[in-house]
């Protein structure tokens, strides 16, 4: 075997294990940071039930889906739980919005420090989120996704080009960047094009001007809980079609979340989605065992005995809050010179 | 009604405290004393965790949503203090161990230097990832040698072997170092980056604690830790004990035959000597308790004191009078989690068993954080008051949730399937119930049940 093959065959091995899942998990998380720095620029406060919401949106596209797989509403080839996404999202709008008009909107309206505020309100949404999703699906891990798996799948792909290695398409990889980029890019056109979006970005900028020029806060309060609704149900969703819905793994996510927005500037869109697989690649990276990619590339005699794992699986976390601890020493503002590093 | 009003407001403390000490007379008498003591002696653990957030919280305006990270740190050091030494473990692996644990310090210490001394950063950079395989490649092959060691039952070096008292101010030691670390990276910076540095440390104490058995036995947990107090089979087998209890028992016993006498007797023994541990249990920590109280209200009335409300309540005009505001959050953030941290190991004494999945967010971060807003943040006594509000209504609402599943089962006819669910899932609506109470406070009486008497606003 020559060795230009194994090198083609290493850089297969690395697609399939490392950039597809980084690429998709990049993507999971971009939005939900893209939800954090939302609810971060216009309501001043960082959102902790955020996790939980995911878990609540997920847990609407689970019962919907079921519903529709039962009344035979399917389109084959398709994971039900995509046509359920629209239904959702109108269901988390009507939580969220509902969860403002309960605990937020109060707050707003006296002058008191309002990260405070936000932090300590927001977790005690997230517990009563927490709460309602384990008492409808129990705590327990479970898989929800249905239609075809694989885009292509490993036999096919080695079929096709005859390599060692095969590349796997998953369906949910391949739904997780396709939805995220039109996402992303229908945030953006909001943000920077439309009238509310312009409105939305002077709120950020300055409370006061904003109102002064006849800005309705209401308003782009509503209006951010609606994007928020939309990118916290399908970064739920989509996420839970590719690891599996666990609630737990829903509320730790906040970790990786919180870093990803510290990480490129809090209060940045573009700093999220950037932090996002800054973090995304760094944790498969350094948890991915290297011994089979070696083996492809060294001569025989240097094959490598153990896994060549730098971090273990289970610290997958830590890694997230390293990166959290190394920018807040080096760069507090993060990548993209967020707005504020000391309370206003 | 008025006049009812100005007595409540009058004597609010004595009135709350009066109402909790006979709503635990009432468990005691008609369940029973060993429950109620049980449910008071978690109280005043959680008391003295409380404190320590109401320290930070209400003290200084610092939040923490990682004290169930300190709180495990306690735990662990009851493990590593009051453990005895597992001798082969440590022959089989102690040295290599330490080594790598010496060489994971050196790593650190030399990256944080050469970064100092400014030099070349992908050089030190390469320095450390060295380092760290070093340290990984001795580690990983010391943690084996110390887990294949009779895992059945020990799997770890165990401890030192020394009196719990000491794994008490060690566990405080230990809490007080992982703040102090977080604060200096976090205080200074935005209010959220504290909070979101506290659940990151927190869920990572948690992970290693879980995943290195060579350390405390991971999921495996350590069970047996020495007690401060008697055991209950010594007490039952003491010549004094029992005829404390026969004399208390005097006159009922008079009336019963010999046999009967004995039988009885024994029955009373027993119960009382689980009452008489926990009741041993309970003057521990009052005293423990008492002295934090009385140490932080001095402080709180002391310059000192003032100088941190001052802080709380106006940072920028504390500023303008020459105080270092981060060099005085550092140190409450420091002595807040140092007593959670003290809380933690007596925690664990408590129970006599380390189990790490027993830490929960839930239960070790968020209910000390109702507990502290419940009772007013800023008071001490507050702090105290909440703890024993909501551990009681934590522990009862178990119970009462099933019974009202079960009088709702007794009303409908075919609510089966439904009514399994509901039971197997209720407790999951703790959280939904904690969360409201916090939220409902926060909004309706923000200052809690006794609030702070001299905050400024």
């Amino acid at each position: 075997m020559s060795d230009s093959i194994d090198i083609i065959n290493a850089l297969a091995l690395l697609t399939n294990f490392v950039i597809l899942p980084g690429l998709s998990y990049g993507s999971q998380l971009a939005l939900g940071a893209l939800a954090v720095t939302l609810v971060y620029s216009i309501l001043r406060f960082s959102n902790f039930a955020q996790g939980d919401s995911m878990a609540f949106g997920t847990m609407l596209v689970i019962f919907l889906s079921g519903y529709m797989i039962n009344q035979g509403w399917t389109i084959s080839g398709v994971p039900t739980a995509l046509l359920a996404i629209p239904i959702a999202i109108i269901g988390m709008s009507i939580y969220l919005l509902l969860m403002d008009r309960l605990v937020y909107k109060h707050y707003r309206g006296i002058k008191i420090k309002q990260s405070i505020v936000g932090i300590t309100a927001s977790i005690g949404v997230m517990f009563i989120t927490g709460g309602i999703v384990r008492f409808f699906l129990g705590a327990s891990a479970q898989r929800f996704g249905d239609g075809e798996r694989f885009i292509f799948s490993v036999r096919e792909f080695k079929a096709f080009t005859g390599l060692q290695q095969g590349i796997a398409l998953k369906t949910s990889q391949f739904l997780t960047i396709t939805l995220a980029i039109l996402l992303v890019a229908f945030l953006f056109y909001f943000l920077q094009k439309t009238k509310t979006g312009k409105a939305m970005r002077a709120y950020s900028d300055n409370k006061e001007l904003a109102l002064l020029s006849g800005i309705d806060p209401d308003r782009v309060v509503r209006i951010t809980w609606l994007l928020v609704a939309l990118l916290t149900t399908i970064a739920g969703t989509l996420y839970g079609l590719d690891k599996g819905f666990a609630p737990q793994q829903y509320h730790l996510l906040l970790l990786p979340i919180f870093a990803s927005v510290i990480v490129g500037g809090i209060g940045s869109p573009l700093g999220a989605i950037a932090g996002a697989f800054l973090v995304a690649f760094s944790e498969i990276l350094l948890t991915y065992a290297y011994k089979k990619f070696l083996i492809y590339l060294l001569p025989l005699s240097m094959h490598p005995s153990s896994l060549v794992q730098l971090i273990g699986t289970e610290y997958k976390y830590a890694i997230s809050f390293v990166i959290l601890v190394i920018v807040l020493l080096i760069r507090p503002t993060g990548i993209f010179k967020g707005k504020v590093i000391v309370d206003e | 009604m008025n006049n009812i009003k100005t007595i409540w407001e009058a004597n609010k403390a004595i009135v709350s405290f009066t109402i909790m000490g006979l709503i635990l007379l009432f468990v005691g008498m008609n369940q029973s004393w060993a429950l109620a003591l049980g449910i008071f002696n978690m109280s005043l653990i959680s008391a003295i965790m409380a404190l320590g957030v109401n320290i930070q919280w209400g003290y200084a305006g610092l939040f923490n949503v990682g004290i169930m990270g300190f709180a495990a740190l306690g735990g662990v050091s009851v493990v590593l203090i009051a453990q005895q030494p597992v001798t082969e473990a440590i022959d089989a692996g102690g040295m290599k161990m330490f080594f790598a644990l010496i060489m994971g310090a050196i790593t650190i210490i030399g990256g944080i230097f050469l970064n100092r001394f400014g030099v070349n950063k992908w050089l030190t950079a390469l320095l450390v990832i060295i380092g760290y395989l070093i340290t990984r490649y001795y580690f990983s092959e010391a943690a084996e040698l110390i887990e294949a060691v009779d895992p059945a039952i020990t799997g770890y070096l165990g401890g030192f072997g020394l009196p719990v008292a000491f794994s008490w101010i060690v566990g405080g030691l230990a809490a007080a170092g992982a703040a102090w670390w977080i604060g200096k990276i976090t205080l200074g910076l935005r209010t959220d980056y504290l909070a979101i540095a506290t659940l990151g440390i927190s869920e990572i104490i948690l992970y290693v604690i879980k995943n290195e058995d060579w350390f405390v036995r991971g999921l495996k947990n350590v069970f047996g830790l020495p007690r401060p107090v008697p055991y209950e089979v010594d007490m039952q087998q003491s010549d004094w004990f029992q005829s404390l209890i026969a004399w208390l028992h005097k006159s009922e016993l008079q009336l019963l035959t010999q046999s009967e006498q004995v039988e009885r007797l024994g029955d009373y023994v027993r119960e009382a000597a689980v009452v008489f541990v926990k009741l041993c249990y309970s003057g521990l920590f009052i005293a423990i308790l008492g002295a934090f109280i009385i140490l932080s209200n001095l402080a709180l009335n002391s310059p000192w004191g003032r100088k941190v409300r001052a802080i709380r309540d106006n940072e920028v005009a504390a500023s303008a009078m020459g105080k270092n505001i981060k060099r005085q959050h550092l140190q409450i953030f420091v002595i807040g989690s140092g007593i959670v941290g003290v809380a933690g190991a007596l925690l664990v004494t408590y129970d006599g068993i380390f189990i790490p999945t027993a830490y929960q967010p839930l239960r070790f971060t968020f209910l000390i954080w109702v507990m502290v807003i419940l009772g007013g943040s800023g008071n001490n006594l507050g702090s105290v008051l909440g703890a024993f509000i909501i551990w009681f209504i934590w522990i009862q609402s178990g119970p009462m949730g099933l019974w009202v599943v079960e009088m709702l089962g007794n009303n409908m006819q075919d609510g089966g399937a439904l009514l399994e669910f509901i039971e197997e899932r209720v407790h999951y609506l703790r959280l939904v119930f904690m969360g409201t109470i916090l939220l409902l406070i926060m909004r309706f009486s923000p200052g809690g049940i006794l609030p702070e008497k001299n905050k400024e606003l």
